[in-house]
């Protein structure tokens, strides 16, 4: 017992990790509001190019959607950094976490959006046009409303998962939580900068998750 | 255009390199392998227990789901692995892997099979009730199987996400797909390792990548 308060819960420890930990904390709050942004805005955006039913511009949409849901993100967190250098292209730690994670919520983005606005029923386009309605005035007013709606639970779940990964940011020197947590543990020889990380993470998600638990009640059901 | 392929996909460094990526490749299935089914029964094992409706258990499990879903996956590994050596309790890269995924993925597992089994309606347990069945029975011949069919796309989302996950096992310094890319890039002094990882996970994953994104289509058609 006193070893793991002594190993997990050093108050000497805690208090002197405290501040940098913290600062990594708000490293992680910025870094996943940042994907949040890109990836839900860029997905909205290229699943309204779909539905404009453009060849050329489809294929290339499917296959960027392709490519970023089936890749793991580590893999291309360490490309974008290790790799594209050799093409020229040398990005920070947090760039390069913002865009790869932010690539990867916009593939599913898209995904949840397109998805979401083929599964309403075909009548919705035909009325909108009976009363008028011209293409693109359907598609805000009518289609996507209802869309967006059918999209958010899932929006979220896909969102939190993604956000999570910004832990992954410590494999290129990101200064997030994790990694300041790391590296003042190896330089003290005692775990308790982890627990402290850990804290920082379950109270900066908890919320989420039961939130995410209660939208998904709140929006799945009665329809 | 030359310069680009022969950084990214040098035949030379390929031919070098690849059997380092095939022992990689081996890891990543065998991890998989390991944590898959082991992730699967730990969750479906949450959710039974979770059915039989007796109060302070289901608080308990509620806490445990949300707590494991709300630890982003790497911070649990780091954690086990950095962490549990100051308790005296050594745990192999492979392990602490191991550990961690299942961990974590019996926590989105359990929440998965448990909206599985919310979804049936109630009459469903009381007929079983009526013909005599017992509860072990109930919840296995009648409920899973309903509950199992009403959640597959998250399933089987849930199981691509896991595979993806392995990769993390790289930051524990266990050889890997994608950390054995990264020794031979370190080797060879050319990226064409990481896109060869890439490619190898691309492959391997878009037709199951493709296969959930039709349930999920199918599951949000169906309401």
């Amino acid at each position: 017992m006193e070893r793991i308060i002594d190993n997990y819960f050093n108050a000497a420890v805690l208090a002197d990790a405290f501040p940098q930990v913290l600062q990594g904390f708000q490293v992680t709050v910025l870094v996943s509001l940042l994907v949040i942004l890109v990836g839900i805005g860029s997905g909205l955006l290229l699943a309204v190019l779909r539905c404009m039913d453009l060849r050329a511009v489809n294929a290339a949409i499917v296959a960027y959607v392709d490519v970023f849901r089936t890749l793991p993100q580590l893999v291309i967190i360490i490309f974008v950094y290790f790799g594209l250098p050799y093409a020229g292209l040398s990005l920070s730690p947090f760039a390069t976490t913002v865009i790869a994670l932010g690539a990867v919520l916009s593939a599913f983005a898209t995904e949840i959006f397109y998805s979401s606005i083929m599964a309403l029923p075909r009548g919705q386009w035909d009325a909108a046009k009976a009363l008028g309605f011209g293409y693109l005035r359907t598609l805000f007013s009518i289609i996507l409303p209802q869309a967006v709606r059918l999209a958010i639970p899932l929006l979220t779940n896909r969102a939190i998962a993604i956000t999570k990964g910004t832990a992954l940011g410590t494999a290129v020197a990101l200064p997030e939580t994790l990694g300041q947590a790391q590296s003042i543990m190896a330089i003290v020889a005692n775990p308790s900068p982890l627990t402290l990380a850990a804290a920082f993470y379950l109270t900066f998600f908890i919320p989420l998750v039961v939130a995410s638990r209660w939208i998904e009640h709140r929006f799945g059901r009665g329809r | 255009m030359d310069l680009f392929l022969d950084n990214f996909a040098n035949i030379d460094s390929l031919l070098q390199i690849y059997p380092l990526l095939l022992q990689g490749l081996e890891l990543t299935v065998m991890i998989a392998a390991v944590t898959l089914p082991l992730a699967i029964l730990v969750g479906l094992a949450l959710a039974v227990l979770y059915s039989f409706e007796i109060r302070w258990l289901r608080i308990a499990l509620l806490v445990y789901i949300d707590l494991l879903r709300s630890f982003p996956v790497l911070v649990l590994l780091i954690l086990i692995f950095y962490s549990l050596p100051f308790l005296g309790l050594n745990l192999s890269g492979f392990a602490a892997v191991s550990l961690a995924i299942v961990l974590n993925n019996s926590g989105y597992y359990g929440e998965i099979f448990r909206a599985g089994i919310l979804s049936v309606p109630g009459g469903q347990k009381e007929a079983a009730h009526a013909l005599g069945f017992g509860p072990l029975r109930t919840i296995f011949h009648i409920i899973l199987p309903q509950a199992i069919r009403n959640v597959l796309a998250p399933l089987a989302s849930n199981s691509l996400e896991l595979v993806k996950t392995t990769s993390i096992a790289a930051l524990v310094a266990l050889p890997e797909l994608l950390r054995s890319a990264r020794v031979a890039q370190e080797q060879t002094y050319n990226p064409t390792p990481l896109t060869a990882a890439a490619v190898i996970f691309f492959v391997l994953l878009w037709p199951f990548a493709r296969w959930v994104a039709r349930l999920e289509r199918r599951a949000l058609a169906g309401r």
